[in-house]
């Protein structure tokens, strides 16, 4: 399998990493690595030119001063994005790209700003804080633990499914008991924690997704999940 | 003047509290609640004021600095020692250096105030002088972003009367400049060399730090592993140190700045650079003890920055290294923090013990690195009997958050002698 490679692209890493969103990055690329794979990691910034190959898209959430700093230029690769998201490319974009992604953001003081539209989402700014450790049940990916922290509440349209349904926190809003949504492979969430080390369920699907598409199928030696189930077992029993 | 029988109430509380062996902010809750004007009160006589120290780290050992620098020039300090850096601590140390008719013996009051607090204390009492450190991913899930914290001391920088001291490689910091057009504004600052060892959470992941051309008063120019070259104002001094930990010696030029906007021309500098050569770390600040003849560092880590500090501060090799990492509300509920942190300086020797309540996400966060784990229990009273017994001949270094520090020194505290700290 020597000389199978994957690409993986940061979004926005300077101005949109805070709560440890590196952390998805790190566990996409040492699977990868641990299953064979070489791995490539780029950053793409505020300006740069939007490589051409990419296999998996990563983005992470950031201050509101971050996400003013980057909104122009997101929309500006809005459309390439949104044709790799039909190509099925793997994204997950966490908290405030996950906002982003959708259709707009409407603050507190009624400011919109408008996101690419990629998720059929729509996010209104709330003065209360929605903070603390999360569980969401997914048929596919079982118990998704992470944590929260974010002020702006979405609403799902129609052409997005859930990621999953909340057992603990608030999720996506507090009206509703969803959390995250999806389309083709795209996966938006609030969850922190970061997430996909809790969750390689979730890593592997977005692994395997990008290798199906590339080299036709992912078939692998399992590469075993030392201290992952304590880790979960920990995390799910702590208060909110 | 505080009504004398707060004052009695109050340091009765205080002595019962400490028979119990219970916390240190007890007496001055209690305080609080009857007489909400005794801070102010029993500050406000003080002759040189108020000073308030506050950022998100190095706060403790940065007032600690900053109290016996001060002592050096004569006066007679007043501080909450003992770490607890909310205001009814104050009201606490308070109790216990105030006497019955409700006077406190000293000339300046240096205070350490956790941002939130600071932000209400200088409301009711601006401070003459303020400190502001830094301001970096620490408990967001508590103030929620970066911006609202920096706001919460812009608020205290703006509060304050005199002088305020600011870190210009910070730049949220550095920043506050401009609010502050009446007060009177120094800069503490590294040389351009040593810039790069203090990334900012702005600059982890590969951003150039801006230069800027901001003048400060002291700056750090180079140290090794026990002194350190500063340039204070025009002149450059070499002094011995006992303190260990780049961070450390970064916020004795923090402490060095605050000074002298204190003391001002009359400061008499070879006591100033004879007392910092004293100066040893506050407790679980690189603090070090002995056990079974090998000694023992504590690093209380609690947010990425300082983490990253503390790994490149002490070298790993020839050390029995443990991590205890705690979730409790005081060290932070959300563990993403750590995947801020690159353990990759720890592969070569690995890990001896982890340990805290969120001893597997840590091991999961290292094995990331691939960096090897020897031992994981959540257990720390185990995981620390487990260390000290299978690292017998060797010096030892425990990584730990606040909550897994405290619990850490409880247990040393049974086999060696620790400092007592409340």
């Amino acid at each position: 399998m020597t000389g199978r490679s994957i690409t993986i692209l940061q979004l926005y890493p300077l101005d949109m990493n805070i709560y440890g969103d590196y952390g998805n990055v790190l566990v996409l690329k040492r699977r990868l690595q641990w299953y064979g794979y070489e791995v490539n990691v780029l950053a793409y910034n505020v300006g740069d030119s939007f490589p051409d190959d990419v296999d998996i898209i990563i983005g992470g959430g950031g201050q509101d001063s971050g996400q003013v700093k980057i909104q122009a230029d997101l929309m500006s690769i809005g459309p390439r994005l949104k044709q790799l998201a039909d190509q099925n490319v793997p994204m997950l974009v966490i908290c405030g790209l996950y906002q982003l992604f959708g259709k707009f953001f409407k603050t507190a003081d009624g400011e919109v700003i408008q996101g690419i539209g990629l998720l059929d989402i729509e996010t209104y700014g709330k003065s209360e804080r929605l903070i603390g450790n999360v569980i969401v049940t997914s048929e596919q990916f079982g118990d998704i633990i992470g944590y929260e922290n974010h002020s702006g509440q979405t609403y799902l349209g129609d052409d997005v499914k859930p990621l999953g349904e909340i057992q603990l926190g608030a999720g996506n809003n507090t009206e509703s008991n969803t959390e995250g949504a999806r389309y083709n492979n795209v996966i938006g969430s609030y969850l922190h924690g970061s997430i996909l080390p809790k969750n390689p369920k979730l890593a592997d699907f977005l692994i395997d997704r990008a290798v199906t598409n590339k080299y036709g199928v992912f078939y692998s030696e399992p590469i075993g999940d030392n201290f992952v189930n304590e880790a979960r077992k920990i995390a799910s029993k702590r208060p909110r | 003047m505080p009504k004398p029988y707060v004052t009695i109430l109050g340091k009765a509380v205080r002595v019962a509290s400490r028979l119990r062996g219970g916390g240190s902010a007890l007496p001055g809750l209690v305080v609080e609640r009857i007489d909400p004007g005794f801070i102010k009160a029993t500050l406000a006589t003080l002759p040189r004021g108020v000073v308030v120290i506050s950022g998100t780290n190095g706060k403790t050992t940065t007032t600690k600095m900053v109290v016996e620098l001060l002592e050096s020039q004569g006066l007679k300090v007043f501080t909450n020692r003992t770490g607890s850096n909310f205001t009814r601590g104050v009201a606490a140390a308070l109790l216990g250096e105030i006497n019955l008719k409700g006077e406190l013996k000293a000339d300046i009051a240096v205070l350490e105030l956790d941002e939130a607090h600071a932000v209400k204390f200088v409301k009711a009492i601006p401070p003459r002088y303020s400190l502001l450190l830094n301001v970096m991913r620490d408990q967001l899930d508590r103030f929620g972003e970066i911006d609202t914290t920096a706001k919460m001391l812009q608020i205290i920088g703006m509060s304050t009367t005199e002088s305020v001291v600011l870190n210009r490689e910070d730049r949220r910091i550095a920043k506050l400049q401009a609010y502050l057009p009446t007060q009177k504004v120094s800069f503490f600052g590294l040389s351009p060399k040593l810039v790069t060892l203090f990334p900012s959470d702005d600059d982890l992941h590969g951003s150039v730090v801006a230069a800027n051309n901001l003048v400060a008063d002291v700056e750090l120019l180079n140290f090794d592993d026990d002194k350190a070259a500063f340039r204070l104002g025009k002149k450059k001094v070499i002094t011995p140190l006992k303190l260990n930990g780049v961070y450390n010696i970064f916020n004795a030029a923090a402490a060095l700045a605050l000074v002298r906007a204190i003391i001002g021309d009359t400061i008499d500098e070879e006591k100033l650079v004879a007392s910092l050569a004293d100066v040893t770390p506050a407790f679980g600040r690189g603090e070090t003890l002995t056990v079974h003849g090998q000694p023992i560092e504590l690093v209380l880590v609690k947010n990425p920055s300082g983490f990253r500090l503390g790994l490149k501060s002490f070298k790993p090799s020839g050390y029995a290294t443990m991590i205890a990492i705690n979730d409790n509300y005081a060290d932070g509920r959300d563990m993403s923090w750590l995947w801020d942190v690159d353990f990759e300086s720890l592969q070569a020797t690995g890990v001896d013990e982890v340990s805290g309540i969120r001893a597997y996400d840590m091991a999961l966060r290292l094995r990331y690195d691939e960096v090897p784990v020897i031992a994981v229990n959540t257990d720390i009273t185990k995981a620390l009997k487990h260390f000290l017994a299978t690292n017998k001949t060797k010096p030892k270094r425990i990584y730990c958050t606040y909550t897994a520090m405290l619990d850490i020194r409880r247990q040393l505290a049974k086999i060696t002698n620790v400092e007592s700290i409340a």
